[in-house]
């Protein structure tokens, strides 16, 4: 028997008699849920961002609120996704004395990570519709936050879908830091099989290869919803 | 005509906008009374639509006044929203909201004012799914009245994106009629047509006009103004420089700048 199945066949072991294949799906299921859910998130926040970058700024509130989004902005792009998990979790929480899992830290810091993301593309998105839809949502007296939100948000939203999917796609690879406040994702899944086959090749290889089958679907799936989009624009 | 003050709808008094320093209208005083189709005509870059924009304050007005319907709209206090519900507006280029169908185009406005008046009235934070539903209805039923009326039943349920320009912008003319308004504004409504569809929109239009509606028209269908409007101002210099019945002002023009206009546009 070669050096590598042997390797495989330990790997087997642990995953399948030694509750490795639970640990899996468990991280399989972490990663997944920090991602779609901090998605969401940021898709409220960068929207919201990018509402108020885009508000006429001659009265003071859209001028204090646009300085506010800067910096937050700035912050979130100006840090590491660890140490901005790591600052929520052993500074933020314990000052104002709230607990939380690993997992739902790792969901609010992702989702207020990659709503600072979001809120550049989704400017470019809202920038990139024509102004005069804005203009006849105001002209029939609409308000520039419902005009916005029934004209503008939803075709900026339509115009930048497959950025919003590589977005998607960076948060599932960056879910595999999301151990460092003690999340349970593939990597501690994998983690754990190795050191209990005392082998890391496999156990390394396999968590490479979920990851880039992730991503693939993902990718497929953005692929197909761009066509019918396209589609939709021809013929509606 | 012996004009009574409840005659007037809105009254521009010292109007004047500039941007970037740059003076585009340099002190308007006019009015315009109920049931006026009146006619802007002028050179490109006149401030035909800078003066139209701030009639409904989509341009604020630097100083002055916009008095419509005894309100002061140039006063940042007006909820200027509210108002501009009864001031339609057509564009040059249509702007049907590309997200929506043709009937949810029409329907939009009456559904979310429709919903956020009773709100207001009675004090609630969201309105009850069966008052939607009847405003709803209500405002389809209307909606489907007006699509009639132009001929268009049957694209109701389209995009805006497969119709051609005149259709587009004979659902934009009906759009501003769904809220009931009591003056419509057209900035140019035919220039982005081909010159087969310039027809049917001003056909529309002249049907607005027989039925009473106030229209402010800027545009450069000489045509259209000679024919169907009973003033016509000719906008020079950031002001006014004629501002007569439609024979007097093709006929008589007085103004150095409009006979020499006339006499290239004619
Ligand atoms: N939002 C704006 N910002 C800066 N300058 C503007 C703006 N709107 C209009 N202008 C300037 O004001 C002047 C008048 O413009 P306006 O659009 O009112 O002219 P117009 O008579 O409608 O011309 P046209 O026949 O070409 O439509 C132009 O010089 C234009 O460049
Ligand atoms: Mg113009």
């Amino acid at each position: 028997m070669s050096g590598f199945d042997k390797k495989v066949d330990n790997f087997l072991r642990v995953f399948l008699n030694s509750g490795g294949y639970k640990m899996v799906l468990t991280g399989l299921k972490n990663t997944l849920i920090i991602s779609v859910l901090g998605l969401l998130i940021g898709i409220v926040i960068g929207t919201l961002i990018a509402a108020v970058k885009v508000m006429p700024k001659y009265k003071t509130l859209p001028k204090v609120l646009n300085a506010i989004c800067t910096f937050y902005v700035e912050l979130f792009r100006g840090t590491p996704m660890v140490v901005q998990l790591l600052i929520f979790y052993y500074v933020l929480l314990p000052l104002i004395g709230m607990k939380m899992t690993g997992v739902q830290v790792a969901i609010w810091v992702f989702g207020l990570n990659s709503g600072a993301y979001i809120s550049e593309m989704m400017r470019g998105g809202i920038q990139s519709v024509d102004p005069g839809q804005l203009e006849a949502g105001r002209a029939v007296g609409l308000s520039f936050a419902t005009s916005m939100r029934l004209i503008v948000i939803p075709q900026a939203i339509k115009n930048i879908l497959p950025t919003l999917g590589n977005e998607f796609i960076a948060l599932i690879k960056e879910t595999s830091v999301v151990s460092f406040v003690g999340a349970a994702d593939l990597y501690v899944a994998f983690n754990y099989i190795g050191s209990n086959s005392y082998e890391f090749m496999v156990p390394y290889l396999a968590m490479a290869i979920i990851y880039i089958v992730l991503v693939l679907i993902i990718s497929l799936c953005i692929r197909i919803m761009e066509k019918n989009l396209a589609k939709s624009d021809r013929r509606k | 005509m012996e004009t009574e003050k409840n005659d007037i709808l809105i009254d521009v008094r010292g109007l004047k906008k500039s941007f970037d320093g740059q003076d585009v209208l340099t002190g308007i005083d006019m009015s315009i009374r109920r049931g006026d189709i009146v006619c802007v005509i002028g050179p490109s870059g006149s401030g035909k639509s800078t003066f139209l924009r701030c009639l409904n304050c989509m341009e604020d007005p630097d100083e002055g006044q916009i008095i419509f319907d005894n309100v002061d709209l140039a006063d940042m206090k007006v909820d200027i929203n509210e108002h501009r519900r009864h001031m339609g507006m057509v564009f040059q280029h249509f702007n049907l909201f590309n997200n929506k169908t043709v009937i949810e185009n029409i329907m939009l406005a009456p559904v979310y004012t429709g919903c956020q008046n009773y709100r207001r009235e009675n004090h609630k934070l969201f309105t009850p799914g069966n008052v939607k539903k009847e405003i709803t209805e209500k405002a389809r039923e209307k909606a489907l009245e007006l699509l009639a009326r132009i001929g268009l039943e049957d694209k109701a349920d389209v995009y805006p994106s497969t119709l051609s320009g005149g259709q587009k912008q004979r659902v934009a003319i009906v759009r501003s009629l769904a809220m009931d308004p009591k003056v419509i504004l057209f900035d140019e409504p035919t220039s982005a047509l081909d010159p087969e569809m310039v027809g049917e929109v001003l056909d529309l239009m002249k049907d607005l006009a027989g039925s009473g509606m106030t229209m402010i028209v800027v545009t450069h269908e000489m045509g259209f103004a000679r024919e169907v409007s009973n003033r016509v101002l000719f906008m020079a210099d950031g002001t006014i420089g004629e501002d007569a019945p439609p024979e007097n002002f093709f006929n008589s023009p007085e103004n150095p700048r409009l006979k020499e206009f006339l006499s290239k546009v004619l």
